[in-house]
């Protein structure tokens, strides 16, 4: 009796469910092999678990991307880190085979090196675009289909959606976790075969999953640090690939005053405000008060920061390379009217993008915007449908005019 | 879930990362756990637990070669490497550069003998670096490579070694089992062997020992195998081994049955795909072992295909977190990138059938053509 009520409480639990996952591939789900990236962390789990529930064929890969024992430098710690562990008792809770691909040295040539460098130029990087722009959706998608897998899923809280005359990407439903800044590199090619299991749930919806299915990382808290960084100090990664940068210098104001010195331009990045060791300046508009100061420009080649007051970060001329256009048609001449985003966390705001040959753009701001930061991602939003990615590039300049 | 259905038949052909449980292995574990028992103990428990341990030790004797008195069990091969490359307190150790990694990781300063690219030891080389080397001297030189099955001329390091007053260790973990081994005609002071590669247990192996070598015990405590090992001894373990090694010296008709398998394999392979190639296939090698190179398909990628398919085959050497490094074997035998990229490892069995091989053929074909 206790066995078949047990069996009847379960069997309600499956009905309550949702529908199923639909990725939208030819056949029955079961004739269809996907692979599914698995970080570990209870997104890309819980998107492994709803597609291997929707009775597709599911095969979970997670990468190695760096060593684990050496990043948190201490002898003796295994190669892998506790996440590949996770993805692996995740596999086996739900049935489905899992490898671990080595992708170390793919991803010190794609990210890490780059990363290095682009700190060392003085610029702020986003390693984690490059990665999905790289190890993520060049070499693992070009994995999936020699294994003929018939689509690649991620635990990216973006939708992809079949439009009039080609696949679009859209923002995740949940504002609050919605990824599409990160993954505005993802061509029209790599989206066709792309799938993102995660775009229409809420995260606390995808908490829920995981409790539901009872995965062991249904309380595993969301990654805030860069990954290879694990304890957030990215100038030590910085200083070990490329020790120039960590060269201490001056920190001079507009008129290139010195007013203090600094242990490395890797720890400044553009509109930063705390962590300068300097106080503010006399204020003039309101005299006995002090204005605080930003780091408005890094110049590692004389291994100087520049700081001045808010009024000076003011941009509203941005160029930007390697663009990756998503819209319907090529970029107008007479310039596209877009929502852009400069940082992750940051509201669109309104500006033109201007072709200016090959993948190389200029974009006008409608109005001044403070704190822009070379080496971060411009992405680009729909006017007329807000949820609509169009793409982005990465900045390489900024004026104001 | 449905699609387990397309997987047809399961073929094991990973011999050479552990074979299966021979049956008579498996019985006189099962039998020795039920006894209760410490070896060293005076009472009849203690005496019939010795009295397995002494039972296998003559088991494994018999089929080795060597005198009881030789033979010291050890937790595996890998303990065996150690206690012989640290106990032995030489100046200087020369290793080969395809040895595994148990030897590579205990004295990672030793001087690197080179190999041709065929995967055979270059013995020239090996005299030079003895000429060079301080004394005392030890070589430590595998019987047959574990990923292309290379025989090394293990005769013509002995009289080398003898020539310039030097030790020799040999790890013989592939070659127990697939190469009639005498170690007391052989001349080698210590060799290293290992059940689970011939159908034993995990978890133990044996470092077989001149008689009159000195050699200091890595494992200290109660003296037990005459002191070289301490521990209480892995008593199934060693009786699982003991009966692996009887059934294996029973098995010549399943070496033949082996290397036919494993010809067969590779002539089907090359007569379709020409531009495939057995990795050393002119040289002598194990008759189980076929290292062959995929064009256009990666060793990772491979190995897990193959997986989806239900056949476990292996690349290079796995590290415990599964991730699959690039073959330090097939590097030092200067091969041309793609060749090691491309290379997995298909080490077949006595278990192992003519349509087990058939559909080995069967997908590797496929995965060489949905590949390309």
């Amino acid at each position: 009796m206790a066995a078949l009520l047990k069996i009847e409480i379960k069997c309600e639990k499956f009905f309550v469910m949702e529908e199923k996952i639909d990725l939208g591939l030819p056949g029955a789900n079961w004739e269809n092999r996907v692979v599914v990236a698995m970080s570990g962390g209870v997104d890309s789990s819980v998107a492994a678990a709803l597609v291997a529930e929707a009775g597709y064929e599911v095969v979970g890969i997670t990468l190695q991307l760096y060593d684990h024992g050496s990043a948190i430098q201490r002898k003796g710690a295994c190669c892998a880190g506790a996440d590949i562990h996770d993805a692996r008792l995740v596999a086996e809770k739900i049935g489905i085979p899992h490898y671990v691909l080595d992708y170390e040295s793919k991803f010190k040539e794609s990210v890490m090196e780059e990363f290095a460098d682009s700190y060392a130029r003085g610029e702020t990087p986003i390693p984690c675009i490059r990665c999905n722009q790289t190890v993520k959706f060049r070499d693992l998608l070009q994995t999936a289909k020699q294994l003929g897998a018939k689509a690649l899923c991620t635990g990216h809280y973006v939708q992809r959606a079949i439009g009039r005359s080609t696949v679009e990407l859209r923002k995740g439903i949940d504002q609050k976790k919605d990824q599409s800044y990160f993954l505005f590199a993802t061509t029209s090619d790599q989206l066709e075969y792309l799938r993102f299991p995660l775009g229409g749930l809420t995260k606390d919806e995808t908490r829920q999953h995981a409790n539901r299915i009872g995965l062991n990382v249904a309380d595993k808290p969301d990654s805030q640090d860069i990954c290879f960084v694990p304890n957030g100090k990215y100038a030590d990664i910085v200083s070990r690939l490329r020790p120039d940068a960590i060269e201490p210098g001056e920190i001079v104001d507009m008129d290139g005053s010195v007013i203090g010195k600094h242990d490395g331009v890797v720890n400044f990045t553009v509109g930063q405000r705390k962590g300068l060791g300097i106080g503010g300046r006399s204020s003039l508009a309101e005299p006995g008060a002090t204005d605080p100061l930003y780091v408005v420009d890094v110049n590692p080649a004389e291994r100087r920061v520049v700081v001045g007051p808010r009024s000076a970060l003011g941009r509203n001329l941005l160029k930007v390379s390697e663009i990756n256009w998503l819209g319907d048609k090529p970029i107008s001449g007479s310039g596209e009217k877009l929502m852009i985003k400069l940082r992750s966390t940051q509201q669109p705001i309104s500006g033109t993008l201007f072709s200016e040959g090959g993948d190389n753009g200029k974009i006008v701001l409608d109005e001044l915007e403070f704190g822009v930061a070379i080496g971060q991602a411009a992405v680009f939003y729909s006017q007329e449908d807000a949820t609509r990615v169009l793409g982005g590039g990465w900045m390489t300049e900024t004026s104001s005019y | 879930m449905k699609f387990l259905e397309k997987n047809k038949r399961v073929v094991y052909v990973d011999y050479n990362a552990t074979a299966p449980l021979r049956p008579e292995a498996k019985s006189a574990i099962i039998e020795v756990l039920g006894n209760p028992g410490n070896p060293s103990s005076v009472h009849s428990m203690g005496r019939q637990a010795k009295n397995v341990i002494e039972r296998s030790r003559s088991q494994i004797s018999e089929f080795i070669g060597a005198g009881q008195e030789n033979v010291v069990f050890t937790s595996g091969g890998t303990e065996a490497d150690i206690l012989a490359l640290k106990g032995s307190n030489c100046s200087s150790i020369l290793i080969s550069s395809i040895e595994h990694d148990a030897v590579l990781g205990a004295v990672p300063e030793a001087n690197r003998i080179k190999v041709s690219e065929n995967g055979l030891l270059d013995i020239e080389h090996l005299k030079s670096l003895l000429k060079e080397a301080l004394k005392p001297t030890l070589i430590s030189v595998m019987w047959a490579n574990n990923e292309t099955g290379v025989i090394q001329p293990i005769e013509a390091v002995r009289n080398l070694a003898s020539e310039f007053d030097a030790l020799v260790h040999v790890d013989a973990v592939q070659a127990l089992g697939k190469l009639p081994i005498n170690f007391l005609n052989s001349g080698i002071d210590m060799l290293s062997i290992s059940a689970h590669k011939i159908g034993g247990p995990t978890g133990i192996g044996a470092l077989i020992i001149r008689e009159d070598l000195s050699l200091e015990p890595i494992m200290v405590g109660g003296g037990q195998e005459r002191g070289k090992r301490s521990g209480t001894e892995n008593l199934a373990g060693i009786a699982g081994f003991g009966a692996a090694a009887e059934a294996c010296s029973r098995q010549e008709d399943a070496d033949k049955k082996i290397v036919h398998l494993r010809n067969h394999f590779e002539k089907a392979i090359i007569t379709k795909v020409p531009s495939a190639k057995i990795i050393a296939q002119k040289e002598k090698r194990l008759d189980n072992t076929s290292a062959i190179f995929m064009p256009g398909l990666n060793a990772e990628t491979q190995v897990m295909a193959f997986d989806l398919e239900g056949i476990a085959v292996s690349a290079g050497a796995a590290c415990s977190s599964g991730k699959v490094k690039q073959s330090h074997v097939l590097k030092a035998m200067n091969l041309p990138d793609e060749l090691i990229n491309n290379t997995i490892r298909i080490s077949f069995g006595w278990q192992n059938s003519e349509e087990d091989v058939n559909r080995l053929i069967e997908v590797w074909l496929k995965i060489y053509q949905d590949s390309n």
